[in-house]
């Protein structure tokens, strides 16, 4: 596994799978339903002490 | 028997230094050993005057395990008041280099003190303490592995002291932000990987189903922080003895990886482990949930995604390849986003509730930290496209830029959390003085504006005295012209250093009257009693 092939790999497929994942993980935060997991998962600070 | 094994296993540490310190082969590596030797020394007779047989008492595993946070709450102003008062030391040192007492207290050796003080001393210890009071309390549950904890503590504050005294004695790997040897690299490492250890172990034994954002943010800090320490100090010791090591890499790609390292600490150091605090103690302070959970989320994973591409533009116009150096701008001008998007989070979590910026001074602190996240955070990717960084780049502009981010956002952040924590961890029912908050608060804030508007000044000032030709085309000022010319700002600006540490010393002293218990007679705040209304 030389410079170049790892070069290859980068401006390629590892750029589309990050970029895939990054878009995942929006499209996940605002998949149906999420909302009311939201607003509950950001009182968790407030319900201690 | 109390601290048995840490007692025995630090003597032969203390044994392993002395001998050190009589076979090393460089002189500054010898110094360093007795250095190594008398602290651990001494931390062996403090274990062993506090040892007793007593059988000890069982440990409640409900309970939080808040020692080792009292005690990192106490060494970040510790630490935080000495990097801070290097800081006005050095300044004042620039202004008037009569100042520089060689060798050990010359610029050269002071300037990593005050920036690995401030940086790693004072916001490491600031993140190490409020990591482990947000994931007990956002996971319900007690630190992982018992007394790992004292060890991450202990074993961070050894790495800050053979650092420091490593810089005095002209020990330096001279990478920026990653000065320190090898050998003092290699402990770091421990310690780093057993604070690991100790975070993901609470996490896994949360009782709470949901992560709380704040501890992805922290997660991601120690996580990238790991991985940046290891690869950019592999480097291979002359020997074993002693203290000189060579990089791994040579050239353009040590370069590279220094400031791939470099940038990515500014992010995932002094970004995302901060924002782990923001997003906890802002909507504690305000007594609110956070403006957006969702958008909480969407901000994680873009600094993630975007942060570790921006190093490149620390090497605009040097031998790293064009594309290179584009990549790192294009990144640095997406950041935008994400930054922008975190800092409308944190503004707009006070919503509905502006009046406490009138009440609340430690309200008024925490969001004076994300304005300056937001502006330090505007003003570095306009600096880092190329032609503005023409001007900008070698000149104090980026001194000035990293100030307003480290003494704006990291400080204020990290002096906020304090104020909340503190009276928490020692059950006090208030601090000390909130009118001394105030005083901090605006000295802290006309502090940092002295400091980077004479920054600004001065900078682009210097930028374009050396790049002023005359019509023949040679250069129009030398370089001592340059030096002269910015003598009146250096004396400002160690005059804004000063105002943000007498802030600091400020705290201090509330933090510690609050810790002993005691409570300042004093009118209360404006507006935090209920103003009587005649009866109509």
């Amino acid at each position: 596994m030389d410079y170049n092939l790892m070069r290859e790999f980068a401006d390629s497929w590892g750029l589309v799978a990050m970029a895939l994942f990054f878009v995942g993980a929006i499209a996940f935060a605002f998949r149906p339903g999420s909302r009311k997991l939201a607003d509950e998962a950001a009182r968790i600070p407030l319900e201690d002490e | 028997m109390k601290f048995g094994t840490q007692i025995f296993a630090l003597s032969l540490f203390t044994f392993a230094a002395l001998v050190a310190a009589g076979f090393g082969v460089d002189e500054p590596f010898r110094q360093h050993m007795w250095v190594l030797f008398f602290v651990l020394l001494g931390f062996v007779f403090i274990l062993l005057r506090n040892t007793n047989f007593e059988v000890p008492a069982p440990i409640d595993p409900s309970a939080y395990m808040d020692g080792p946070i009292r005690y990192g709450a106490i060494a970040t102003m510790f630490w935080g008041v000495i990097g801070m008062t290097v800081g006005v030391v050095i300044a004042l040192q620039l202004a008037y280099p009569d100042l520089n007492i060689q060798p050990w207290f010359n610029f050269g050796r002071l300037r990593p003190l005050h920036t690995s003080g401030v940086v790693f001393a004072f916001g490491g210890n600031a993140l190490l303490c409020t990591s482990l009071y947000v994931v007990q309390r956002t996971c319900r549950a007690r630190l992982f592995g018992g007394d790992l904890a004292w060890f991450v503590f202990w074993g961070y504050q050894l790495f800050i002291v053979m650092a420091a005294t490593g810089y005095l004695l002209g020990i330096t790997e001279s990478r920026e932000y990653a000065e320190p040897e090898w050998y003092v690299d290699i402990w770091l490492t421990i310690v780093w990987v057993a604070y690991l250890i100790l975070f993901l172990g609470t996490i896994l034994k949360r009782k709470e189903p949901h992560i709380y954002v704040a501890n992805w943010f922290y997660l991601s800090f120690i996580v990238t922080i790991a991985m940046l320490h290891v690869i950019n100090n592999l480097s291979m010791p002359a020997s074993f003895l002693g203290s000189k090591s060579y990089s791994a890499f040579s050239g353009v790609q040590d370069a590279l990886t220094q400031w791939w390292y470099g940038h990515n600490a500014v992010g995932f150091f002094l970004t995302a482990g901060f924002l782990g605090m923001m997003y906890y103690f802002v909507p504690k302070q305000a007594n609110r949930p956070v403006y957006s959970y969702r958008l909480s989320i969407i901000h994680f994973w873009a600094i993630i995604f975007l942060y570790i591409w921006a190093g490149p533009h620390h090497l605009h116009y040097t031998a790293l390849p064009d594309w290179a150096q584009t990549l790192g701008m294009v990144f640095s001008i997406m950041l935008w986003m994400p930054s922008w998007g975190g800092m409308i989070n944190g503004l707009m979590t006070l919503s509905g509730a502006w009046d406490k910026l009138r009440t609340d001074p430690i309200i008024r602190m925490m969001v004076m930290a994300i304005a300056f996240y937001g502006m330090s955070t505007f003003e570095g990717p306009m600096m880092s496209i190329k032609s503005v960084n023409s001007l900008s780049h070698y000149t104090d502009w980026t001194i000035g830029h990293v100030h307003s981010g480290a003494l704006g956002w990291v400080g204020m952040i990290s002096f906020g959390a304090i104020y909340f924590m503190v009276p928490k961890l020692w059950n006090r029912e208030r601090l000390y003085s909130l009118r001394l908050v105030t005083w901090h608060f605006w000295l802290a804030t006309l502090g940092i504006v002295v400091y980077a508007a004479v920054m600004w000044v001065s900078g682009v000032m210097q930028g374009l005295m050396w790049r002023e030709y005359d019509e023949q085309g040679f250069l129009v000022y030398s370089f001592a012209e340059t030096v002269a010319a910015m003598h009146p700002y250096y004396v400002m600006r160690a005059l804004g250093g000063a105002m943000y540490l007498a802030g600091a010393l400020i705290m201090a002293w509330n933090i510690a009257m609050t810790i002993l218990g005691y409570q300042r007679q004093e009118e209360p705040m404006p507006g935090t009693l209920p103003v009587l209304q005649p009866a109509e």
